[in-house]
């Protein structure tokens, strides 16, 4: 495989990857904090986003393909096979994976921020304002999750994105083609490059948590 | 430069609409690199893109009847005709043809060298109970090992018998793995078999064995205009000579049919 279509094929995962972990992120992340703030979010809240943590990513990509395809209920958006189809089906798969790891991070702190807004005078709506900024170390670790999650997914991302070349290719549906064509060297550096790639995003989430 | 590069790929990537015509083909077809030959002198002639899916025969004709896909390229002549009665599929322009083979390992267990039909090895595959991997995803290749059996009057079972779920070329992995045999068109026991050491046990020019390509129209796409300025580009001569070009250490792994089809039933014309 040429560097040029590596470069490509590599971007274009960082983006679609990156693109879906924001996505979940805008809901996910007060999910998390309000959850926490409501005492874990009880059980049955709990238990529904801990599950959501072993969605398969195969069904959510067949969900997405029925709703997407020509004859579906959204066909005529014409999102099916494009990228923007990927980066739904992942918001989809990252999301509990953000709220779960936010809410765990955040359920220990409730009461020493509630304290603290409260010893300052606040009123309880500051509360949830105050835990986010609390938080947000733990954000990093929710957002490396869930972008991890999102970058190393293969099923929706062919069901979805039907792996074209110079399309909607990404780093592990080009694992897929170069394994079963028998390139097995040209796979095994494409693993390594998604490592890499997950490793770069990691330490920069890492960097920005320091700061 | 290289981070312009970068920038500039990344523009591409975001204006993301699919504006190409989509053809759903086969793993086999795909993998043996025969698209990457013939579209971009078609895509250079009319500036239409393609984007290929590569799936299963039988995926490939799910996606033409949800209209997911504007034209296909598949080698299944029941499920073709079936697909062509039913309105799913139009106009059949039969591309290209190889031979399936039968690989197994060099040790060749069940002793199917040298037999005298493909019937027959199968026969004695099951008769020793040698590890045998089937497709198993109803793909054109899958399609035609079922129908072997069949005509064998076997019906494969048990432990020896075993199914991948994958494509061609992986599948090929697996039999190599496992010491089995396994039903391979040309191109990809070529390509990929050969390179992991099976080897071809059955090769005969037994009418069984043709695997004809069909390139078929999907009625009723947004796309039906450039689908079928491919039907003509793939009617042409230079577009033969594409395919009959293709060749791995000088072994072509198609020839062209040039429309004219050979198996009854097929649909062609």
């Amino acid at each position: 495989m040429e560097a040029a279509e590596l470069w490509e094929i590599a971007l274009r995962s960082l983006w679609v990857a990156g693109l879906a972990t924001l996505l979940a992120a805008l809901p996910a992340v007060p999910l998390g904090l309000w959850l926490a703030l409501k005492g874990g979010g009880g059980f049955f809240g709990r238990a529904l986003l801990y599950a959501g943590l072993a969605l398969p990513s195969v069904v959510v990509g067949l969900f997405f393909y029925l709703l997407l395809s020509r004859s579906g209920p959204l066909g005529s958006l014409g999102l099916l096979y494009t990228p923007y189809a990927m980066v739904l089906a992942e918001a989809v798969l990252a999301f509990p994976l953000i709220a779960a790891f936010v809410l765990s991070g955040a359920r220990g702190r409730v009461e020493e921020v509630r304290l603290l807004v409260r010893s300052l005078g606040g009123r309880e709506g500051q509360v949830l304002p105050t835990l986010f900024w609390e938080s947000r170390r733990t954000l990093a670790a929710a957002l490396a999750a869930g972008f991890g999650g999102a970058i190393s997914e293969v099923g929706a991302a062919t069901l979805v994105g039907g792996d074209i070349r110079h399309h909607t290719r990404v780093l592990t549906t080009a694992i897929v083609v170069e394994t079963r064509k028998g390139e097995l060297e040209s796979a095994l550096a494409l693993g390594f490059i998604l490592l890499g790639v997950a490793l770069l995003v990691t330490a920069l989430l890492i960097i920005l948590e320091r700061e | 430069m290289g981070s312009m590069r970068a920038i500039f790929l990344l523009a591409a990537c975001l204006s993301g609409q699919a504006l190409g015509l989509r053809l759903a083909t086969t793993t086999s077809v795909y993998d043996s690199g025969l698209l990457d030959r013939v579209l971009p002198a078609f895509e250079r002639a009319t500036g239409v893109r393609v984007e290929v899916l590569a799936v299963g025969t039988g995926q490939a004709l799910r996606l033409a009847e949800r209209k997911d896909v504007d034209a296909v390229l598949v080698h299944a002549p029941e499920l073709e005709g079936e697909a062509l009665r039913r309105g799913v599929l139009a106009e059949p322009f039969c591309l290209a043809q190889n031979r399936f083979l039968l690989v197994g390992p060099k040790g060749d267990p069940a002793r199917v060298r040298g037999v005298g039909g493909i019937l027959e090895a199968l026969r004695r595959i099951a008769r020793a109970q040698a590890p045998f991997v089937s497709r198993g995803d109803r793909s054109g290749t899958h399609l035609k090992e079922l129908a072997l059996w069949r005509a064998a009057g076997l019906t494969p079972r048990g432990g020896w018998y075993l199914e991948s779920g994958a494509g061609m070329g992986q599948t090929l992995v697996l039999a190599a793995e496992k010491g089995a045999y396994t039903l391979s068109d040309l191109a990809t026991h070529l390509t990929v078999g050969r390179k992991r050491g099976l080897v071809a046990l059955y090769a005969g020019e037994d009418p069984l064995l043709l695997n004809p390509y069909t390139y078929y129209l999907v009625p009723g796409g947004p796309k039906a205009k450039e689908a079928a300025a491919l039907r003509r580009f793939l009617a042409t001569e230079e577009a033969a000579r594409l395919v009959a070009g293709l060749k791995v250490e000088g072994q072509a792994l198609f020839q062209p049919l040039r429309g004219r089809c050979i198996i009854p039933g097929s649909g062609g014309r």
